[in-house]
């Protein structure tokens, strides 16, 4: 059971700081921002919205990383979290159109600064039940039962006929944000990009953090964390709580950026696309699960505009880089973030 | 009464389809300590090669061994080429280099036969009912499921407990490194182990193929349904596997069967009984398993202690 712990992807732990590694995350910011410019310059404008849907996803990939990554709790449900996100919008957007009320109560929006906290307060409430119950088991039965209770959660949407079932629930307008035209693609791509900024700003103080050393420690060794006097418990299940916020946020954002949601959000091939993102970024990095979102999604992208069997060539790839890479690119990362090379 | 009867046997029905899958990747797991999710793959090879082997010749005898062949060498050439890496990765890169594979058998599934499901018939000489007890018909074919099911229990039994190959598996999931030591090919009893596996899942996917439609997709919802049976019978145990599979298999039969009339008994509205049953039962089993959890983290009947 000890092999869990032990990821083969060694983490550098959150290192002091490092002038190389901050004028590389700001050169990185201002690329990202004039993105949509450079796009319009080469005629691409549908390059927007592209990077748009791989900022969303690499929030959901670096909420994975904190409990995947960092704590080694290899969680196979995190597109739970993102798909309760999508749903929680969704059904507020739709409320506010109809007007009907929600158990009783007169709930609807389509005010982002209600619906986006609302996603991520009700994507942790769940993630702190699942949570509680998973984080009794470890190994193998870990990523057993996140996948099974994820696979719950996809049933219950499927079956909610007062919500789409399986037809999902479409969004006839993107949340409003005060001054902001939401709408606008350029606009819509900075609020994401703002959004992203601050969430891993937040996970890289989280990961700085006493708390983040304690679940470096879990994923070393739980037994050593034990002995030191660390109940680690109620540090994972925190995680696991901070993740799946992460990923309702995700969810909740990924659903006005498509204007849809479906139980599709929920279906485990896309929890499995979220630990490939960590794992090709490189488990345990800051930055990692962002390259790891890019590559895989533009890997897709590029693969199925050349074929409609485009899974045929992707997955023989992913398991190639499974077997050999050890890790994708964070050595790559690790390099370029002048880490020790391990 | 009699459609309780017919239901239960259902849920045994299920249950014996879920065992064959759930003691290949259990086994796989307790010896190998391999999590694959590509079993849900087998079990597709499975099903379709019988399904077209059924469709080209007629004959369901030819189409059950060529199914089994088929499923159990696929096994053992994925073995050969990806699993036999992966011994010695953690958990996470056994999960995303099997789901990989996943992808690839999907697709190439769609590639070749298209996404249309094919309809397999039951042989002729399987079709009707038999009478089980007074005034309770039930589909021969269903009940000729039961019988494979309990006949490969048993099988698999003597083969683990009475046999010179089932030693070696009790030894390798006991102690691989000492297996070795003694001058064991431990490399081919891997491949045989994960061929038998793959054998046992192509034989649940042949016999399922009849019943219901045999299409891409097929094998991921029930390999999630056997995580489940495994996480309540105990990770690595063959005994906990044929209980948790029972009981998935029968609890989810029954939910499915009574809890809509249930319903509709208890709230006004017909359609949203409907609808609220449909959620409950569709998540019944997974509510079963995270009730076990809280009373037993390892499972009914954990392989060790």
């Amino acid at each position: 059971m000890a092999d869990i712990q032990n990821t083969v992807h060694k983490v550098a732990p959150a290192k002091p700081k490092n002038v190389r590694s901050h004028l590389l995350i700001a050169q990185l910011i201002v690329l990202l921002a004039v993105l949509p410019y450079l796009a319009n310059l080469f005629g691409q404008p549908a390059l927007v919205s592209l990077a748009t849907r791989i900022i969303i996803l690499a929030i959901a990939a670096a909420s994975l990383n904190l409990i995947m990554g960092y704590a080694g709790l290899a969680s196979f449900g995190h597109a739970a979290w993102y798909g309760l996100g999508g749903y929680v919008v969704g059904i507020l957007y739709r409320h506010s159109v109809t007007g009907d009320p929600l158990f009783g109560l007169p709930i609807g929006s389509d005010q982002m600064l209600i619906t986006v906290p609302a996603a991520i307060l009700i994507a942790g409430l769940f993630a702190a039940i699942f949570g509680s119950l998973s984080l009794r088991t470890s190994g193998v039965q870990f990523i057993m039962i996140t996948l099974a209770f994820a696979q719950m959660i996809f049933f219950f949407f499927v079956a909610l006929k007062a919500y789409g079932g399986d037809d999902g629930l479409i969004i006839r307008r993107r949340n409003a944000l005060p001054g902001l035209d939401t709408r606008d693609a350029m606009v819509w791509y900075w609020i994401c990009l703002g959004v992203a900024i601050l969430w891993y700003a937040l996970l890289s103080r989280i990961v700085a953090s006493r708390f983040g050393r304690i679940l470096v420690g879990v994923r070393q060794s739980e037994r050593r964390m034990a002995a030191m006097g660390v109940r680690t418990y109620p540090y994972k299940l925190v995680a696991f709580v901070i993740a799946g916020m992460g990923g309702g946020l995700a969810g909740a954002l990924m659903a006005n950026h498509m204007r849809f949601v479906s139980p599709d959000m929920l279906h485990w091939t896309q929890s499995g696309e979220f630990m490939f993102m960590v794992i090709l970024g490189g488990a345990g990095t800051l930055l990692g699960p962002a390259f790891g979102a890019a590559v895989l999604i533009g890997l897709e992208t590029v693969l199925a505009a050349w074929t409609e069997h485009w899974q045929v060539i992707l997955g023989p790839i992913l398991v190639l880089a499974i077997l050999f890479t050890r890790g994708g690119l964070s050595g790559l990362v690790r390099l370029v973030r002048g880490g020790r090379d391990d | 009464m009699a459609l309780l009867i017919e239901q239960a046997l259902n849920g045994v029905q299920l249950g014996f389809t879920l065992f064959l899958l759930a003691a290949g990747l259990t086994l796989i797991f307790g010896i190998m300590g391999v999590i694959n999710l590509a079993h849900g793959s087998l079990f597709m090879i499975g099903a379709y090669a019988a399904a077209l082997t059924a469709a080209k010749t007629g004959s369901f005898l030819i189409a059950f061994p060529v199914g089994l062949v088929c499923a159990a060498i696929a096994g053992m050439v994925i073995e050969f080429l990806v699993v036999r890496r992966l011994y010695a990765r953690d958990h996470l890169d056994q999960v995303l280099a099997t789901f990989g594979l996943i992808l690839f058998f999907n697709q190439m599934t769609i590639i070749l036969f298209g996404r249309q499901p094919l309809f397999v018939e039951i042989p002729s000489w399987l079709e009707g009912s038999i009478p089980i007890v007074a005034g309770v018909q039930y589909p021969l074919y269903r009940f000729v499921i039961i019988l494979v099911g309990l006949l490969t229990a048993v099988g698999l039994y003597f083969l683990i407990a009475r046999t010179r190959i089932g030693m070696l598996i009790r030894a390798g999931a006991t102690n691989r490194d000492m297996v070795r030591a003694l001058g064991v090919d431990i490399k081919l009893l891997y491949t045989i182990v994960f061929g038998l596996g793959a054998m046992l899942a192509g034989l649940a996917g042949i016999m399922t193929g009849p019943i219901s439609a045999v299409q891409v997709g097929m094998g991921e919802h029930v390999l999630i349904l056997t995580f489940v049976v495994i996480i309540i019978g105990g990770v690595g145990s063959i005994k906990g596997a044929f209980a948790g599979a029972l009981i998935v298999g029968v609890v989810d039969t029954m939910m499915r069967a009574f809890l809509p009339a249930l319903m509709r008994h208890l709230m006004a509205s017909g359609s949203e009984a409907d609808a609220l049953a449909g959620g409950i039962s569709a998540m019944g089993v997974y509510l079963l398993m995270a009730i076990v959890l809280l009373i037993k983290p390892k499972g009914l009947l954990p392989a060790h202690g």
